[in-house]
Protein backbone atom coordinates (compact mmCIF):
# COMPACT_ATOMS: atom_id res chain seq x y z
CA UNK A 1 0.00 0.00 0.00
CA UNK A 2 1.78 2.84 -1.07
CA UNK A 3 1.43 6.56 0.43
CA UNK A 4 2.29 9.10 -2.14
CA UNK A 5 0.88 12.24 -2.02
CA UNK A 6 0.75 15.47 -4.67
CA UNK A 7 -0.69 18.53 -3.39
CA UNK A 8 -1.44 21.42 -5.89
CA UNK A 9 -2.13 24.96 -5.41
CA UNK A 10 -3.48 26.22 -8.62
CA UNK A 11 -4.61 29.67 -8.69
CA UNK A 12 -6.97 31.70 -11.17
CA UNK A 13 -5.42 31.84 -14.41
CA UNK A 14 -3.39 28.77 -15.79
CA UNK A 15 -0.71 30.51 -18.03
CA UNK A 16 1.13 30.98 -14.49
CA UNK A 17 2.97 28.38 -12.90
CA UNK A 18 0.71 27.04 -9.95
CA UNK A 19 1.19 29.18 -6.70
CA UNK A 20 2.43 25.61 -4.83
CA UNK A 21 3.65 22.06 -5.61
CA UNK A 22 4.60 19.64 -3.26
CA UNK A 23 5.00 15.90 -3.32
CA UNK A 24 5.55 13.25 -0.96
CA UNK A 25 6.04 9.49 -1.82
CA UNK A 26 6.88 6.46 0.24
CA UNK A 27 10.88 5.96 0.87
CA UNK A 28 10.79 2.60 -0.89
CA UNK A 29 9.84 3.85 -4.03
CA UNK A 30 13.43 4.96 -5.76
CA UNK A 31 12.07 4.76 -9.60
CA UNK A 32 12.60 8.12 -11.68
CA UNK A 33 10.58 10.65 -10.07
CA UNK A 34 10.40 12.81 -13.51
CA UNK A 35 8.39 10.97 -15.28
CA UNK A 36 5.25 10.58 -11.86
CA UNK A 37 6.01 14.80 -11.72
CA UNK A 38 4.68 15.23 -15.26
CA UNK A 39 1.72 12.88 -14.95
CA UNK A 40 0.33 14.24 -11.80
CA UNK A 41 0.81 17.43 -12.78
CA UNK A 42 -1.45 16.39 -15.78
CA UNK A 43 -3.47 14.74 -13.89
CA UNK A 44 -4.45 17.49 -11.46
CA UNK A 45 -5.06 20.32 -14.07
CA UNK A 46 -7.19 17.76 -16.20
CA UNK A 47 -9.28 17.44 -13.08
CA UNK A 48 -9.88 21.25 -13.13
CA UNK A 49 -12.57 21.61 -14.85
CA UNK A 50 -14.38 18.90 -13.11
CA UNK A 51 -13.48 20.99 -9.81
CA UNK A 52 -14.88 24.01 -11.56
CA UNK A 53 -18.24 21.73 -12.56
CA UNK A 54 -18.89 20.96 -8.95
CA UNK A 55 -17.93 24.21 -7.28
CA UNK A 56 -20.82 25.67 -8.14
CA UNK A 57 -22.76 22.74 -6.89
CA UNK A 58 -22.53 22.80 -3.11
CA UNK A 59 -21.24 25.59 -0.79
CA UNK A 60 -18.68 23.60 0.89
CA UNK A 61 -15.22 23.87 0.34
CA UNK A 62 -14.36 20.64 0.26
CA UNK A 63 -15.11 18.35 -2.48
CA UNK A 64 -15.55 15.06 -1.97
CA UNK A 65 -12.79 12.94 -4.18
CA UNK A 66 -14.16 14.36 -7.85
CA UNK A 67 -12.18 12.23 -10.12
CA UNK A 68 -10.44 8.65 -10.23
CA UNK A 69 -7.73 8.20 -12.67
CA UNK A 70 -6.69 4.30 -12.39
CA UNK A 71 -5.19 4.13 -9.08
CA UNK A 72 -4.97 7.22 -8.13
CA UNK A 73 -8.12 9.73 -6.93
CA UNK A 74 -8.20 13.30 -7.12
CA UNK A 75 -9.85 15.68 -3.99
CA UNK A 76 -10.16 19.34 -4.51
CA UNK A 77 -10.76 21.96 -2.06
CA UNK A 78 -12.03 25.40 -2.89
CA UNK A 79 -11.44 28.27 -1.57
CA UNK A 80 -13.75 31.72 -1.09
CA UNK A 81 -11.22 33.19 -3.70
CA UNK A 82 -11.60 30.44 -5.69
CA UNK A 83 -7.98 29.49 -4.90
CA UNK A 84 -8.23 25.33 -6.06
CA UNK A 85 -6.17 22.88 -3.84
CA UNK A 86 -5.78 19.74 -5.78
CA UNK A 87 -4.61 16.29 -3.82
CA UNK A 88 -3.52 13.45 -5.83
CA UNK A 89 -3.77 10.22 -3.56
CA UNK A 90 -3.63 6.79 -3.65
CA UNK A 91 -5.46 5.58 -0.63
CA UNK A 92 -8.89 6.36 0.01
CA UNK A 93 -8.57 8.56 3.27
CA UNK A 94 -11.34 11.12 3.49
CA UNK A 95 -10.87 12.53 6.68
CA UNK A 96 -7.24 12.52 6.94
CA UNK A 97 -7.13 14.44 3.48
CA UNK A 98 -10.16 16.89 4.85
CA UNK A 99 -8.06 17.99 8.02
CA UNK A 100 -4.90 18.33 5.84
CA UNK A 101 -6.87 20.98 3.69
CA UNK A 102 -7.97 22.87 6.57
CA UNK A 103 -5.00 22.99 7.71
CA UNK A 104 -3.34 24.06 4.85
CA UNK A 105 -6.47 26.47 4.21
CA UNK A 106 -5.92 27.91 7.52
CA UNK A 107 -1.97 28.77 6.92
CA UNK A 108 -2.80 29.93 3.47
CA UNK A 109 -5.15 32.63 4.60
CA UNK A 110 -2.59 33.95 7.39
CA UNK A 111 -0.16 34.06 4.48
CA UNK A 112 -2.28 35.75 2.16
CA UNK A 113 -3.44 38.83 4.49
CA UNK A 114 0.49 39.45 4.33
CA UNK A 115 -0.06 42.79 2.53
CA UNK A 116 3.43 42.31 0.32
CA UNK A 117 2.12 38.99 -1.16
CA UNK A 118 0.85 39.30 -4.73
CA UNK A 119 -2.10 36.99 -5.76
CA UNK A 120 -1.93 34.01 -7.67
CA UNK A 121 2.18 34.30 -7.18
CA UNK A 122 3.90 31.21 -6.46
CA UNK A 123 4.74 30.71 -2.83
CA UNK B 1 4.52 57.19 -5.98
CA UNK B 2 3.78 53.74 -6.64
CA UNK B 3 6.05 51.88 -3.73
CA UNK B 4 4.82 54.00 -1.27
CA UNK B 5 1.13 53.67 -2.01
CA UNK B 6 1.54 49.82 -1.91
CA UNK B 7 2.71 50.04 1.22
CA UNK B 8 -0.13 52.07 2.89
CA UNK B 9 -2.31 50.22 1.18
CA UNK B 10 -0.81 47.13 2.70
CA UNK B 11 -0.42 48.76 6.20
CA UNK B 12 -4.20 49.91 5.87
CA UNK B 13 -5.57 46.51 4.86
CA UNK B 14 -3.43 44.32 7.25
CA UNK B 15 -5.49 47.22 10.20
CA UNK B 16 -8.90 46.05 8.15
CA UNK B 17 -8.89 42.30 8.78
CA UNK B 18 -6.96 43.21 12.13
CA UNK B 19 -10.12 44.84 13.09
CA UNK B 20 -11.89 42.39 11.28
CA UNK B 21 -10.68 39.48 12.65
CA UNK B 22 -12.51 38.23 16.14
CA UNK B 23 -9.15 38.02 18.29
CA UNK B 24 -7.39 41.75 17.76
CA UNK B 25 -8.86 44.81 17.52
CA UNK B 26 -7.29 47.67 16.12
CA UNK B 27 -7.19 51.25 18.03
CA UNK B 28 -9.47 53.28 16.34
CA UNK B 29 -7.09 56.34 15.72
CA UNK B 30 -4.99 54.22 14.17
CA UNK B 31 -7.13 53.52 11.66
CA UNK B 32 -8.45 56.98 10.96
CA UNK B 33 -4.18 58.11 10.92
CA UNK B 34 -3.62 55.18 8.33
CA UNK B 35 -6.65 56.18 6.13
CA UNK B 36 -6.10 59.89 6.54
CA UNK B 37 -2.30 59.60 5.23
CA UNK B 38 -3.68 57.43 2.47
CA UNK B 39 -6.42 60.23 1.30
CA UNK B 40 -3.31 62.59 1.20
CA UNK B 41 -1.24 60.84 -0.62
CA UNK B 42 -3.17 59.84 -3.13
CA UNK B 43 -4.50 63.51 -3.34
CA UNK B 44 -0.87 63.74 -3.69
CA UNK B 45 -0.54 62.44 -7.06
CA UNK B 46 -3.23 62.82 -8.89
CA UNK B 47 -4.58 66.48 -10.16
CA UNK B 48 -9.03 65.90 -10.32
CA UNK B 49 -11.05 64.39 -7.85
CA UNK B 50 -12.26 62.02 -10.20
CA UNK B 51 -8.71 60.25 -10.12
CA UNK B 52 -8.46 60.45 -6.72
CA UNK B 53 -11.52 57.89 -6.48
CA UNK B 54 -10.15 56.01 -8.82
CA UNK B 55 -7.00 55.55 -7.11
CA UNK B 56 -8.38 55.03 -3.92
CA UNK B 57 -10.83 52.12 -5.63
CA UNK B 58 -7.09 50.51 -6.69
CA UNK B 59 -5.86 50.26 -3.28
CA UNK B 60 -9.20 48.89 -2.40
CA UNK B 61 -9.09 46.24 -4.49
CA UNK B 62 -5.79 45.21 -3.44
CA UNK B 63 -6.94 45.06 0.19
CA UNK B 64 -10.55 43.09 -0.87
CA UNK B 65 -8.48 40.45 -2.77
CA UNK B 66 -6.44 39.49 0.36
CA UNK B 67 -9.58 40.03 2.89
CA UNK B 68 -11.74 37.82 1.43
CA UNK B 69 -11.21 34.53 2.27
CA UNK B 70 -9.99 36.30 6.04
CA UNK B 71 -13.24 37.60 6.19
CA UNK B 72 -15.38 34.19 5.26
CA UNK B 73 -12.74 32.27 7.63
CA UNK B 74 -13.48 34.24 10.50
CA UNK B 75 -17.43 34.46 10.05
CA UNK B 76 -18.43 31.33 12.19
CA UNK B 77 -20.34 28.94 9.50
CA UNK B 78 -19.90 30.81 6.45
CA UNK B 79 -19.15 28.99 3.43
CA UNK B 80 -17.92 29.71 -0.20
CA UNK B 81 -20.64 31.83 -1.59
CA UNK B 82 -22.56 30.38 -4.74
CA UNK B 83 -24.89 32.06 -5.25
CA UNK B 84 -24.99 36.12 -6.48
CA UNK B 85 -27.70 37.45 -3.54
CA UNK B 86 -24.98 35.34 -1.13
CA UNK B 87 -22.26 37.09 -2.00
CA UNK B 88 -23.79 40.26 -1.32
CA UNK B 89 -25.29 39.61 1.50
CA UNK B 90 -21.55 38.74 2.90
CA UNK B 91 -20.39 41.73 1.69
CA UNK B 92 -23.04 43.62 2.95
CA UNK B 93 -23.16 41.75 6.72
CA UNK B 94 -19.47 41.14 7.39
CA UNK B 95 -17.37 43.34 5.52
CA UNK B 96 -19.36 46.30 6.72
CA UNK B 97 -19.18 44.85 10.35
CA UNK B 98 -15.40 45.42 9.80
CA UNK B 99 -16.07 49.27 9.89
CA UNK B 100 -18.81 49.30 11.77
CA UNK B 101 -22.49 48.24 11.67
CA UNK B 102 -24.07 46.14 8.98
CA UNK B 103 -24.87 48.20 5.87
CA UNK B 104 -28.92 49.62 5.87
CA UNK B 105 -30.23 48.31 2.63
CA UNK B 106 -29.45 46.40 -0.52
CA UNK B 107 -31.67 46.88 -3.39
CA UNK B 108 -31.62 45.79 -6.90
CA UNK B 109 -32.15 48.23 -9.64
CA UNK B 110 -36.23 48.29 -11.78
CA UNK B 111 -34.83 48.53 -15.05
CA UNK B 112 -31.50 46.68 -14.85
CA UNK B 113 -30.85 43.36 -13.67
CA UNK B 114 -27.46 43.48 -13.13
CA UNK B 115 -27.40 46.56 -10.93
CA UNK B 116 -27.76 46.11 -7.48
CA UNK B 117 -27.02 49.29 -4.82
CA UNK B 118 -25.75 48.81 -0.95
CA UNK B 119 -26.79 52.01 0.79
CA UNK B 120 -25.52 52.85 4.22
CA UNK B 121 -23.32 55.19 5.99
CA UNK B 122 -19.93 54.19 6.76
CA UNK B 123 -19.05 55.03 10.18
CA UNK B 124 -15.37 54.62 10.28
CA UNK B 125 -14.39 56.27 6.58
CA UNK B 126 -15.99 59.12 6.12
CA UNK B 127 -16.07 60.53 9.83
CA UNK B 128 -12.48 61.29 9.70
CA UNK B 129 -12.40 63.00 6.58
CA UNK B 130 -13.52 66.42 6.17
CA UNK B 131 -14.09 67.77 2.53
CA UNK B 132 -13.66 71.31 1.48
CA UNK B 133 -16.63 72.52 -0.14
CA UNK B 134 -15.25 72.89 -3.22
CA UNK B 135 -14.80 69.03 -3.96
CA UNK B 136 -18.42 68.38 -2.62
CA UNK B 137 -19.12 65.63 -4.89
CA UNK B 138 -15.82 63.83 -3.25
CA UNK B 139 -16.38 60.77 -1.55
CA UNK B 140 -13.93 58.38 0.33
CA UNK B 141 -16.06 55.76 -0.48
CA UNK B 142 -14.53 54.90 -3.69
CA UNK B 143 -11.89 52.88 -1.50
CA UNK B 144 -14.83 50.57 0.21
CA UNK B 145 -16.28 50.72 -3.79
CA UNK B 146 -12.71 48.90 -4.49
CA UNK B 147 -12.67 46.27 -1.38
CA UNK B 148 -16.51 45.33 -2.50
CA UNK B 149 -15.72 45.17 -6.55
CA UNK B 150 -12.36 42.61 -5.44
CA UNK B 151 -14.59 40.73 -2.93
CA UNK B 152 -17.35 40.06 -5.82
CA UNK B 153 -14.70 39.13 -8.44
CA UNK B 154 -12.73 37.34 -6.70
CA UNK B 155 -15.53 35.25 -5.55
CA UNK B 156 -16.07 34.51 -9.18
CA UNK B 157 -18.68 37.22 -9.79
CA UNK B 158 -17.08 40.30 -11.78
CA UNK B 159 -18.71 42.98 -10.77
CA UNK B 160 -17.94 47.12 -11.49
CA UNK B 161 -18.73 49.07 -8.53
CA UNK B 162 -19.19 53.04 -8.48
CA UNK B 163 -19.47 55.12 -5.23
CA UNK B 164 -22.11 57.73 -5.55
CA UNK B 165 -22.98 59.87 -2.91
CA UNK B 166 -26.81 60.83 -2.20
CA UNK B 167 -27.86 61.78 1.80
CA UNK B 168 -25.90 58.10 2.69
CA UNK B 169 -23.20 56.61 0.89
CA UNK B 170 -24.57 54.29 -2.03
CA UNK B 171 -22.12 51.92 -3.58
CA UNK B 172 -23.58 50.85 -7.23
CA UNK B 173 -22.57 47.36 -8.27
CA UNK B 174 -22.50 46.45 -11.65
CA UNK B 175 -22.56 42.70 -12.54
CA UNK B 176 -21.64 41.26 -15.77
CA UNK B 177 -24.08 39.74 -18.06
CA UNK B 178 -22.79 36.53 -17.37
CA UNK B 179 -23.46 36.41 -13.75
CA UNK B 180 -26.76 37.14 -13.77
CA UNK B 181 -28.01 34.62 -17.06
Amino acid sequence: MSGSFYFIIVGHWLSTPPVFEMESLPAEKAESKDDHRHLNQFLAHAALDLVDKNMWLSNNMYLKPVDKFNVCFVSAFVTAGHMRFIMLHDIRQEDGIKNFFTDVYNLYIKFAMNPFYEPNSPI
Amino acid sequence: CESRRWRYGGALHAREVGASGARAKVSLSAFALLFSELVQHCQSCVFLVAELQVHLAALGRQVGAHVLDALVASEKGAQRETKVLGALLLVKGAMWKAFGKEANKLEQANDDACTFYIIGRQPLINTYISVPKEDSRFNCAGFTAGIVEAMLTHSGFPAKVTARWHKDTTLMIKFEEAVIA
